[in-house]
């Protein structure tokens, strides 16, 4: 496993869904399986140029997301592989029932891309910004949940999830990434990355909240704390053996998302932590409440999913640990 | 209809376009095409044809009215701030950080709006929940419902026109923005719904094709649905996206667009030009 981490983490100048399309049309190219389905949203999407590279497999279902589940599931026991959008909360609870049983349970495979995850829908507001959508995909057996950091991640999760068979739900933000990963970064679903060494606490992150976690580690190595960072972009299946570590090796834990703290990231790790080495852990996430209209930049301020929480909680870990 | 409600209507209608471009033109982006192509429909109801106190917005006897296309708020926004449920001022304030005005409507934050939208096709549901409630009350108020057509896409609204003429709720009347495009082009080439009324008649409402842009129309085919109280009604409103504002109805892919301080400038001339000529009539 390579690891090779950007100089800066400044904003990516490919947004995201640019990468997806060129992934996807890249792989589609070559694989006659792949077919995409999106519910009037190519103009969100921004998989218009897959569209015209290959119309005959690249379908808009109109308004009808439980219908666009249902119709790729069946693409899939026709033998494609298929890729379906929408937002988040659309791609995912509008749907739940048909994700979960003509997909996951009747064993087919389906990619369920869902876009602008928690803050990041911004001004859409409340309706369309999902704070459970982690929660709802971990919840189906089976299924893998991935939330992408950068392009360069992107890019590597997009290709391995197209050669597995099952319910896939991938994470993601539209727009453009911090930037957290140089070319030559091998990823491995189901595997977690340590972007940054340290002992004294653990950062565990995903999404968004993997570049606000490094400016806190910054922040808690300025007052001579030393934060240890683990991207964890696969929250299901999750990397036991990288919080296992963490935990014996720091004894306080911070878990960081996008997403509310019940059901997500947060409890995905403390399922782990109890299950094989109970540590004291802390929590920066959504606290049961529902999203809101505004900037990003506002919003991170309002749920505080911000550096300056992150290190609040992890000098509140610390002091608990050594209590 | 007589010649002077009429001309209050048309004028009402323009002031709603105002207002709502004035807001979105202040951000600098919204879903202007959807919100303008329903400032008649708004009119007409918010003008005398709903029960309403806006001194009272929670009035139990008032008529309900459901913008199932939520993306349109800020045009239901500005017939409320009109008809004084809030200060104009406040239409400012739409979609920034802690607003009552958010981007899609939401019944726990703005005086005057009856219920939560912005997840297409779950309005459908909640105003037949609220005329079958309206009914049990033994009231007799009326749930106006609106509907897009590409919204209309969704099997839920199919779920609730069946379910409302079962129940036989002639107090449901919904409207659909027939604006010919959704959010990724026309609907003729995505999900082809062009003979809706003939779907709705088919699912037991009385359903009829009217100008869309014309409020005696729009005031008169409200009467003929009143006239019928053991069916529901569905109006297929026939519209042009972002109607009344040249630079954006000009525009293909008119559903979210941004606003330049020159387009701005444009449209509000254009309005006022049609206001003025309206008064002037
Ligand atoms: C369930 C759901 N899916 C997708 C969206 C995203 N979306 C918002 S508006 C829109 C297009 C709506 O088209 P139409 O109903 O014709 O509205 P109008 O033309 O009146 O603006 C879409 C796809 C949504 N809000 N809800
Ligand atoms: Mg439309």
């Amino acid at each position: 496993m390579a690891l090779v981490l950007a100089a800066e983490n400044v904003k990516e100048t490919l947004e995201m869904r640019k990468a997806l399309c060129a992934t996807l049309t890249d792989l589609a190219s070559s694989r006659e399986d792949i077919v995409y389905l999106d519910a009037d949203l190519y103009g969100s999407s921004g998989m218009k140029p897959f569209a015209a590279a290959f119309p005959d497999r690249a379908f808009n279902v109109g308004i009808a997301e439980a219908n666009m589940i249902g119709v790729a599931c069946g693409l899939s026991a026709a033998g494609k592989t298929p890729f379906v959008h929408s937002f988040g909360p659309f791609a995912t609870r509008r749907c739940f029932d048909q994700i979960f049983l003509s997909g996951a349970y009747a064993k087919n495979t389906i990619n369920v891309i869902g876009s602008d995850p928690g803050i990041t829908a911004a001004y859409n507001g409340g309706t369309h910004m999902p704070f459970e959508d982690i929660a709802l995909m971990r919840s189906i057996p089976t299924a893998v949940v991935v939330e992408p950091t950068d392009t360069t991640m992107l890019k590597s999760v997009v290709r391995q999830l197209a050669d597995m068979r099952g319910v896939h739900y991938i994470r993601l933000k539209r727009k453009n990434a911090i930037t957290v990963y140089d070319e030559g970064t091998t990823f491995q679903i189901g595997k977690s990355l340590t972007i940054r060494e340290g002992n004294d606490v653990t950062l565990i992150a995903c999404g968004i909240m993997v570049a606000q976690a490094l400016e806190a580690a910054q922040l808690l190595h300025e007052q001579g704390i030393e934060a240890r960072v683990i991207d964890m972009f696969t929250i299901k299946p999750i990397d036991e053996q990288a919080i296992v570590e963490a935990a014996d090796d720091t004894g306080a834990l911070v878990t960081c998302e996008n997403h509310n703290v019940i059901g997500g990231l947060g409890s995905a790790v403390a399922e782990v932590v109890v299950k094989h080495t109970p540590v004291v852990m802390e929590m920066v996430g959504v606290e049961d409440e529902f999203g809101e209209v505004g900037t990003e930049d506002y919003l991170r301020q309002r749920f505080r999913l911000n550096a300056q929480h992150i290190v609040e909680k992890a000098l509140k870990a610390i002091a608990r640990r050594d209590a | 209809m007589n010649q002077q409600q009429k001309k209050e209507a048309e004028i009402f209608a323009t002031q709603i376009r105002i207002e709502t471009l004035k807001a979105l033109g202040h951000l600098g982006f919204g879903h202007l095409g959807g919100a303008l192509s329903i400032a008649d429909l708004l009119s007409v109801l918010y003008g005398g044809e709903m029960k309403l106190n806006p001194q009272d917005p929670a009035w139990k006897d008032r008529d309900y009215l459901v913008c199932s296309k939520g993306h349109a708020g800020p045009g239901v926004y500005a017939t409320l701030a009109l008809k004084g449920y809030f200060p104009m001022e406040e239409l400012l304030t739409i979609n920034q950080g802690g607003t009552h005005l958010p981007s899609h409507c939401d019944r726990n934050l703005t005086p005057g709006i009856d219920m939560t939208t912005g997840s297409l096709g779950q309005g459908s549901s909640l105003a037949v929940g609220m005329a079958l409630g309206q009914r049990l009350n033994h009231q007799d108020n009326y749930t106006y419902l609106i509907l897009g057509d590409g919204e209309i896409e969704e099997g839920q609204v199919w779920e609730a026109a069946s379910f409302a003429a079962q129940k036989k709720l002639g107090n449901l009347i919904a409207f659909v923005d027939w604006n010919k495009k959704q959010l990724d082009g026309y609907i003729k080439d995505i999900n082809d719904f062009s003979n809706m009324d003939e779907r709705f008649r088919a699912f037991g409402w009385d359903s009829f094709v009217i100008n869309g842009h014309d409020v005696e129309a729009i005031s008169d085919a409200i009467a003929h649905a009143k006239s019928n109280p053991d069916q529901p009604t569905c109006i297929i409103l026939d519209t042009i996206k972002a109607y009344g504002c040249s630079f954006a109805s000009e525009i293909e892919l008119n559903h979210h667009i941004t606003i330049s301080a020159e387009q701005l400038a444009s449209g509000l001339a254009e309005l006022e030009a049609h206001l003025a000529k309206v008064v002037a009539e």
